[in-house]
């Protein structure tokens, strides 16, 4: 009894309803039906899983090789996928080389979801000239095409993880921040915001209770939509040479040093970029479905 | 609105100065002294004193940044550590091939992204729909510097058509619209064209299919107005906002062709970038990033403007 009512009001209103656990019962089932979503999820899930056990299932070690074994094509006994221009199992350096492409992509979207996020909210809760002060420094950044910015960051900053991840942190910050700052500005002025401050309750708890349930979700998604992007940039900057330096194998680095086999052996050459693709490509798809299924507006 | 429109343009005078110094500040985030990077590292004291002197990185940080905004303004970027000669010439013609690149990339992009995204938007929630849909997810998730790779394989290496890199036969850096250029330019520009042509499609699929279940259609459907009449109204409602998606990726290919650049070898800004980063050529990194973010803080202002100009829905004071 219970169960088809709740259903039936999420039905009615996908917006946050009276009972707590509706909204996100609704989400879920939208999300089971999006055929879309559950695939692509699906394959992160595998890729994630991969990737974390790559030490058990990986044949060889990530700079394991020698240079009499280089170039071998995919489905030599024993190389799975091949080797590289070094010898180098293929397979045990995508499975290894996911871990640095994965991490790069992803952490940065985490710190600026984090880091944009909380300045957003600030300067939408507080208005006047808190609110000026961080979106007119927002704007600044802005001002750059965000692969510009962030190239031209880590390269002043040099090779590296830590200052890839700090330079597409910085390119990220500055859309979290507009996102948050216009969904908090709308939520401040709706009525029981306003019937909180009215009945006395103080700004930290406001923002607690009343603002951030309502605009992480928004944020939260908008996020999401990011790690595609991350991931491509991350492996760009080390396509570049300005992300994770050799042997260490990470997706963009290995495609840069594959450049030089693309005469010979065309289809490793392209496996790294494939990886990335798909990657990407899955994340972007999860990200509109969870858009979708959670009746964000952006 | 006349007051809008002054007003935006005003503050490109703030927003400026202060991309010009974060584009100064560059080379003061690195670790460690900027003369590091402009000498070799036996050089004697003395010497380095001098450089020091000659680049004024004894003064305080805002005189050098101030020293810097007047040179710059008055056109001098500064001289390649590396080249010994100035920026500026270098910029130009770098620019101008970047230019190039871009506008072919973008103007596919958005010839692809109008058609892709119509179809679909036309015929929304069919099978249609989902492949073109599916393909605008695909072309905007693609990492571009791989798809440049494997064109080559196709048409380079396999197919032996297309060249594979350069801006011209024998390495030629003047550009001119014939085939023996031109040839050299698909490639790259194809390769360019997918992030915008995934937006795009994006775009006008949602606009499109918003449009046609509108209240107005309808009626003009039922006044029975011919099938090319109602495309014309669906055009010009979706036209200011389609403008802004693509004038905006225009600016984002000027300045992020860096990779493209990079797999073509295709002489313009980003290699320039490129180069300018592992020669710790500081001068010219940070004038070409001033320039292009300048480009895309110009190209944002136009865009603003021509969508306020022509969309008679937006009215901003």
């Amino acid at each position: 009894m219970s169960t088809t009512y709740s259903n039936e009001l999420a039905a009615a209103a996908p917006a946050r309803v009276r009972r707590e656990d509706s909204y996100w019962r609704g989400v879920g089932r939208r999300l089971l039906r999006d055929k879309a979503t559950l695939i692509c999820g699906s394959i992160l899930i595998v890729m994630a899983l991969l990737i974390l056990f790559a030490p058990l299932i990986a044949p060889y070690g990530p700079t394991d090789g020698g240079i009499a074994r280089r170039l071998k094509p995919v489905g030599t006994p024993g190389h799975l996928l091949g080797t590289d221009e070094l010898g180098r199992d293929m397979l045990s350096r995508l499975l290894y080389g996911g871990r640095y492409s994965w991490f790069v992509g992803i952490t940065p979207v985490v710190l600026a979801f984090a880091i944009g996020g909380a300045l957003g909210i600030i300067a939408g809760f507080a208005g006047g000239k808190v609110n000026m002060l961080i979106m007119r420094v927002t704007d600044v950044f802005y001002a750059f095409p965000s692969v510009l910015l962030a190239v031209a960051v880590s390269g002043a900053l040099g090779a590296g993880i830590m200052n890839a991840i700090m330079s597409l942190t910085i390119v990220f910050i500055p859309p979290i921040i507009r996102v948050a700052e216009s969904v908090t500005t709308g939520v401040r002025n709706l009525d029981y915001a306003e019937a909180a401050r009215a009945t006395g309750a103080g700004s930290p708890s406001i923002i607690l209770v009343h603002v951030l349930p309502n605009v992480l979700g928004p944020i939260f998604v908008y996020a999401t939509s990011l790690v595609g992007v991350s991931m491509i940039v991350a492996s760009g900057l080390s396509f570049l040479g300005l992300g994770i330096k050799p042997p260490d194998p990470e997706w963009g680095l290995m495609l840069n040093t594959l450049r030089t086999a693309i005469y010979t052996q065309p289809l490793i050459a392209t496996l790294p970029g494939m990886c990335i693709f798909l990657t990407s490509m899955c994340f972007n798809f999860v990200s509109d479905g969870l858009r979708t299924a959670m009746d964000v507006r952006a | 609105m006349l007051y809008y429109i002054l007003r935006r343009i005003i503050y490109i005078i703030p927003i400026s100065l202060a991309v010009s110094l974060v584009c100064f500040m560059l080379v003061h985030i690195a670790p460690g002294d900027p003369i590091d990077a402009m000498v070799q590292p036996d050089t004697p004291q003395e010497v380095i004193d001098r450089v020091r002197q000659e680049y004024g990185l004894d003064r305080p940080l805002p005189v050098q940044f101030g020293v810097w905004l007047l040179k710059v303004v008055q056109g001098d970027f500064g001289t390649s550590l590396i080249k010994g000669r100035p920026v500026l010439p270098d910029l130009i013609s770098a620019s101008s091939a970047t230019f190039i690149l871009a506008c072919t990339g973008g103007l596919l992009g958005f010839l692809i992204g109008c058609v892709f995204g119509g179809i679909a938007g036309v015929y929304r929630g069919t099978w249609i729909d989902r492949v073109f849909l599916g393909s605008a997810v695909a072309g905007v998730s693609v990492p571009h510097y791989w798809l440049g790779m494997v064109m080559v394989i196709i048409f380079s290496v396999n197919l032996n058509l297309l060249p594979a890199m350069g801006a011209g036969p024998g390495g030629s850096t003047e550009w001119a619209w014939d085939w023996e250029h031109i040839r050299y330019l698909i490639l790259p520009s194809l390769t360019l064209c997918v992030i915008p042509a995934g937006l795009v499609t994006r775009t006008v699929r949602g606009l499109v299919s918003d449009i046609m279940s509108q209240d107005y259609i309808t009626t003009l459907r039922g006044k029975g107005l011919r099938r090319s009449g109602i495309v014309w109204h669906v055009v010009q409602n979706a036209a200011p906002t389609v403008l802004a998606v693509i004038g905006l990726q225009l600016a984002n290919l000027m300045g992020g062709s860096i990779l493209v650049e990079t797999v073509f070898a295709w002489p313009g800004t980003g290699m320039m970038l490129n180069t300018a980063i592992f020669q710790r050529d500081i001068p010219v990194l940070q004038a070409t990033t001033l320039v292009l973010a300048l480009f895309f803080v110009v190209l944002n202002l136009l865009v603003d403007l021509v969508q306020t100009t022509i969309d008679p829905r937006i009215s901003r004071r």
